[in-house]
């Protein structure tokens, strides 16, 4: 018996993923190639949550459809020049490119019809150690606990495009007065803000505190509050500034501070490198998320401003 | 055909979209467009093979498309961050219509 509704919703989900995809690469106005990528974010989500990924499809609609819409319209609005309306088409050789097309995409299904079975399952391996990681949610166990030098390396990582971001803006300064002052008037925007704001931040802790037995975690958390905080700044409340204060500096390094000195520091009593007590793995964990969560939240708030630093602004 | 087979080749064709726009397309908004197609393509090759004939979905691929997402977002930032400041600089964000520093500083 084959389930058609699934077999339906699955193809439709693939069908509106291509074209979603299509549509953004060829739409011939820049804007609404941004905003069927941000549909195709959306639609993304919604893949991952088909394919059983909460962890992820969280993250995805935080990022996917806040953060990364964000930052592509703000780039549009800068280079809202005559360069924009171009005809997109410059390619040469627009038959051949078509062919890789045909040739990436025919190769890689050939590839993957082929597959063999998996001879690995981690899968088993990760609930066999579940009960000493400390949490109850797979993934974080995973992110935190099991391959936790991953993570640890990419809450590094993370920083590298923000110090790439204060290097440019150092050469040239952007004007800081870059988002529009004048949309903020409307009542309708404080009405907003007031209720979105508080919301948002549950959301982020209860994410972080959920994270640990449930779907939800540092990045997904991280990403929301960045959302709330690029709210802030669109609506005056959060202005950029051209030097970073030092608070700010520290809640970036934060995460990755805090991170190393626990890894470090169960080493004190002979244990290898980030592997904790089981018996205190739980709470390291909170502690670490919740570093994390603060570094995130701001790293990507940064690069939504575009600036160096932030103070309040002058709506409140 | 299953669907974790359908979403395999769903990724194939993600791939080879954001492949096309990335080539086809001189403008560098459009190339980070693209480039971020080509990347939702290979979290979907993941995602997709943790669910391969497990019971329970396999957590490795998904804590690693999880940091992915966040990397992808941030260096997508810093790759604007390049685009802005080429346009401030040389008024087009087209870095072959960039004159040469030298030919700059002459003018």
């Amino acid at each position: 018996m084959i389930d058609w509704s699934s077999w339906l919703f699955d193809g439709l989900l693939a069908v509106g993923l291509l074209l979603l995809a299509w549509l953004t690469v060829i739409s011939a106005d820049l804007f609404r190639a941004i905003l069927f990528f941000i549909a195709f974010g959306l639609f993304m989500a919604l893949c991952w949550a088909r394919l059983a990924a909460p962890d992820v499809a969280l993250a995805e609609a935080a990022i996917g459809a806040g953060i990364s819409g964000a930052l592509l319209l703000d780039a549009y609005r800068v280079l809202s020049a005559p360069t924009l309306a171009a005809a997109p088409a410059l390619s040469r050789l627009p038959g051949l490119l078509a062919l890789l097309l045909g040739g990436v995409t025919g190769a890689l299904s050939w590839v993957f019809w082929r597959l063999p079975p998996p001879v690995l399952a981690l899968d088993e391996l990760v609930q066999a150690r579940l009960a000493d990681s400390g949490v109850s949610n797979p993934v974080t166990a995973v992110l935190l606990n099991f391959r936790g030098y991953d993570t640890l390396l990419e809450a590094a990582v993370l920083l590298l495009p923000l110090v790439g971001v204060w290097i440019i803006n150092r050469q040239t300064p952007a004007p800081l007065e870059s988002i529009p002052v004048g949309v903020t008037d409307s009542p309708l925007v404080d009405t907003l803000v007031h209720l979105v704001t508080p919301l948002a931040v549950l959301s982020g802790a209860y994410l972080l505190w959920a994270g640990a037995h449930q779907p939800g975690g540092a990045f997904q958390a991280g990403s929301v509050l960045a959302g709330a905080g690029a709210l802030l700044l669109l609506s005056d409340r959060l202005r950029p500034t051209a030097t970073p204060q030092a608070l700010l500096i520290l809640g970036l390094i934060l995460g990755l501070v805090i991170f190393c000195g626990l890894a470090l520091g169960v080493m004190a009593d002979g244990s290898p490198l980030l592997r904790y007590p089981p018996a205190h793995a739980g709470l390291l964990i909170l502690v670490i998320e919740t570093a994390l969560t603060i570094s995130i939240a701001l790293t990507l708030l940064l690069l939504v401003s575009g600036a160096a630093g932030l103070r309040w602004g002058r709506r409140w | 055909m299953n669907p974790t087979l359908l979403f395999l080749l769903t990724a194939a064709g993600l791939f080879g979209i954001g492949l096309y726009g990335l080539l086809a397309y001189r403008h560098p908004l459009r190339q980070v467009l693209a480039a971020n197609v080509m990347a939702n393509g290979v979290f979907l090759v993941f995602i997709a093979l943790a669910r391969r004939g497990l019971a329970n979905p396999d957590p490795v691929p998904h804590a690693m498309v999880l940091t992915g997402i966040v990397i992808a977002v941030s260096t997508t930032a810093f790759a604007l961050a390049i685009i802005k400041q080429l346009h401030r600089t040389s008024g087009s964000p087209d870095p072959a219509s960039a004159p040469p520093p030298s030919a700059a500083v002459d003018s």
